[in-house]
């Protein structure tokens, strides 16, 4: 079949050639599980999932025993957050966050409320920026992490990190990230960070798999695991390992350290072409900030059309989407253009162009005029 | 020569389930929560799946809910089976596999249920009897016990299990891990609440199983984020992984019986040689009683010796035979197998688990017979 342009890769990326290539013996000839201790098939699926730590860790210059490979980014933000507070469990405990969060952070932070946590959700301005001085005074004694994503997956919106770590170093409390969109496309740098949760299908490695970055040397707790059994993964999350979705993901990791910052200088000029033409167009506004922003991502919102038609309308030859994947099949309009104060007529009619590594000049340009087409059509 | 003798820790990939799987990592690559036709060809992937699962199971697709592998599904059941059903006592036996037996200790100590376990006797077998006494004394409990235990090959009767625990109203929860793909269930009949199975035990892919829990008896999610698996599992979905773990079982049913005669066949060749060369082998559990145990695992006790005292699977790696102590998952800890701990087996015998699948041979069961007599000194 064939597949119209695809600008969606907020959503997911394809796995490179190269990620399939060092999958696939691990698919076949070297099959052990990784905590076989007794035969080279395990020690063979081991040592590759070693490899695959480092590698993964120098994408964001960790360590590599501070790397927990989980099946994704969403369960590495429920071990970050849940394992924290069965952690503080018995202790009165607060949590602060953002309305602009990804749905894995609210819904988490969520299941926490109900078993007796204390959640604050900071607020944005129009442009999908939050307050430092805000955050400051909610900060209270029993405040136990702050959870601010690196950078927002709906707007590209990068939050100040540096300012969030130095103030929750000031105040002691554990800083988690979620990186998902971040990491792999910009230098991330973990001063000050103690947990940063990050997804191999967002950097070009296979779905199934993630890791969380748990800082050690520092006197704040680690999370308690979420998942009982054989003690994998130093006890922090049990399981058999997945071997083939671990080497992909350090293999994507290896191959984005060297070419994020010649993807992201292509992306950041391929991206303006695209926002200045549509941005020139009538009743056209953009959603977030053009400053402090993922080079690759533009949220667009169209005035004078409705919201599913537009959608239905450019995916017909565009990949792309409204908002986040998760809650795509949701009617409703998107939490993160809610809370920037967009209305609901304009936030369903706003579309995420996310581009990736294999985008085009030639993809860019049919795709401004497809959007053109489709706007003129409805509007009519 | 190298053989595999390893097979209730992982198996080797079909290479008709690599087939199956590759479209998904080059081609399709969709996130299957995106509106878009990149995301619904992906979709309708994992629906096909869902359906080709339940229907082999006799289930219905929505009672199936994949998941990152077995230790998730079976920590799904319990803390959610508990949770939504305010059980407040647990039944298990000591000889589960750890993804249960931990993830109950935890429960308790976290203090949500008192935990009871079963007696097992020499050959690990439980008596269904107590079983009803703490059922009566406790009918609103959760049950979890195993089909096939993965150290000694016992098989529970889920069915005599299932309408005890139905009678008194429990959550029975059943660990199927090591018989799905290798024996047949039919959940229209099997009266148990929940089951699991990981991919990776019947030639599938690692890092991809599910979880079945029946229609009536819905359960709390237990990772947020995101509406994935009908609101039951947050979580971009491991699209291959989920497409290869349902070929995989696609492939098992196809040829169950054949599959089954092959391995039966090892098993029994393997028995009869080992007692015939090895003077006072002994087989540990119900593994030797083929109606009783795993027809895919031989669990050895072999008598005292010198040379192989804690060495034999080293000497056995050596001679390229690989096969292990225990469960794989906990392999690496020295403390030794819990399972044969809890039969009260002579810790100055070495205990082995050959586990065989269909890609092994007659031949290979000879050579580990040979091996094994030269280890133990035995004349030819």
């Amino acid at each position: 079949m064939n597949y119209p342009i695809y600008l969606d890769y907020n959503a997911t990326t394809p796995c490179l050639p190269e990620v399939v290539e060092a999958m696939l013996p691990f698919f076949s000839q070297h099959y052990g599980n990784a905590a076989s201790k007794a035969h080279p098939f395990g020690w063979i699926a081991e040592d590759a999932v070693e490899n695959a730590r480092e590698q993964v860790a120098g994408l964001i210059g960790a360590k590599s025993k501070e790397i927990v490979f989980t099946s994704g980014a969403t369960e590495a933000i429920n071990l970050a957050i849940k394992g924290t507070f069965a952690f503080f469990k018995g202790e009165k405990q607060h949590y602060i966050s953002c309305q602009t969060e990804h749905k894995a952070v609210l819904d988490t932070l969520e299941a926490i409320e109900k078993a007796g946590a204390e959640v604050t959700l900071l607020p944005v301005d129009e442009k999908g920026c939050i307050d430092l001085e805000t955050l400051k005074s909610h900060i209270q004694e029993h405040t136990k992490m702050i959870a601010l994503m690196w950078a927002n997956n709906e707007t590209g919106v990068i939050n100040p990190i540096k300012d969030i770590a130095k103030i929750a170093k000031e105040n002691g409390i554990i800083f988690f990230t979620d990186a998902v969109q971040a990491a792999g496309k910009i230098p991330v740098d973990l001063a000050g960070i103690h947990l940063m949760a990050l997804s191999a299908h967002k950097f070009y490695g296979p779905k199934g798999v993630g890791a969380l970055y748990i800082r050690h040397n520092h006197h704040l707790p680690k999370p308690l695991p979420i998942l009982e059994g054989g003690g994998h993964e130093k006890g922090f999350r049990s399981g058999t390992l997945n071997v083939p979705g671990i080497i992909g993901m350090g293999r994507a990791a290896e191959i984005q350290s060297k070419s994020m910052l010649e993807d992201a200088a292509k992306l950041g000029i391929l991206r303006d072409i695209l926002e200045n033409e549509l941005l020139g167009l009538e009743g056209v506004y953009l959603n977030g900030s053009q400053e402090n922003r993922l080079p690759h991502v533009s949220n667009i919102a169209f005035d004078g059309v409705e919201g599913e038609d537009l959608l239905r309308s450019i995916n017909k030859k565009i990949a792309v989407s409204s908002g986040s994947a998760c809650t795509s099949i949701s009617p409703k309009p998107s939490h993160v253009l809610a809370a920037m104060g967009r209305n609901n007529d304009l936030g369903r009619a706003s579309i995420r162009f996310s581009l990736g590594k294999f985008t085009t000049a030639e993809d860019i340009l049919q795709s401004v005029n497809h959007v053109k087409t489709v706007l003129e059509r409805l509007r009519k | 020569m190298r053989v595999y003798l390893d097979n209730a820790a992982t198996t080797a990939m079909d290479d008709r389930v690599i087939e199956a799987m590759l479209p998904y990592m080059k081609l399709h690559y969709g996130n299957p929560s995106s509106v878009h036709s990149h995301g619904r060809q992906v979709r309708s992937a994992i629906e096909k799946a869902r359906k080709k699962v339940a229907e082999l199971l006799n289930a219905s697709p929505s009672e199936i809910f994949f998941t990152s592998g077995g230790t998730e599904a079976d920590n799904t059941a319990i803390v959610c089976g508990i949770a939504t059903y305010g059980i407040k006592h647990a039944i298990t036996s000591p000889i589960e596999h750890h993804a249960v037996l931990h993830t109950l200790e935890e429960c308790a100590k976290k203090g949500s249920v008192k935990l009871s376990l079963l007696d097992v006797n020499t050959k690990g077998e439980v008596d269904l009897g107590q079983l009803e006494e703490l059922l009566q004394a406790n009918p609103n409990s959760l049950v979890s016990l195993m089909h096939a235990n993965n150290e000694i090959g016992n098989i529970n009767d889920l069915m005599a299990i299932g309408e005890l625990t139905r009678s008194y109203g429990a959550f029975f929860h059943s660990d199927t891990v090591q018989t799905i793909g290798h024996y047949v269930h039919d959940l229209k009949t099997l009266p148990l609440d929940s089951l699991v199975a990981g991919g990776h035990k019947f030639h599938g892919p690692k890092g991809s199983g599910f979880l079945y829990v029946k229609k009536d008896r819905k359960i709390h999610p237990f990772i947020y984020g995101g509406a994935q698996e009908r609101n039951m599992r947050g979580g971009t979905e491991n699209v291959i992984g989920i497409v290869g773990v349902a070929k995989a079982l696609e492939i098992a049913y196809e040829d169950m019986n054949g599959h089954r005669t092959h391995v039966e066949a090892l098993k029994k060749r393997f028995m009869g040689l080992l007692k015939e060369n090895i003077p006072g082998v002994e087989f540990n559990g119900l593994s030797a009683d083929l109606g009783k145990s795993l027809y895919t695992l031989l669990n050895v006790s072999l008598p005292p010796s010198e040379e192989n005292r804690g060495m034999l699977l080293f000497n056995l790696d050596l001679n390229g035979i690989s096969a292990s102590g225990g469960s794989a998952c906990s392999s690496g800890a020295t403390v030794g197998s819990h399972v044969l701990r809890a039969l009260g087996h002579d810790p100055e015998r070495e205990s082995v688990r050959f586990s065989f699948s269909r890609f092994n041979t007659n031949e290979e069961i000879d050579y580990t017979v040979e091996k094994l007599r030269e280890l133990y000194g035995v004349s030819v």
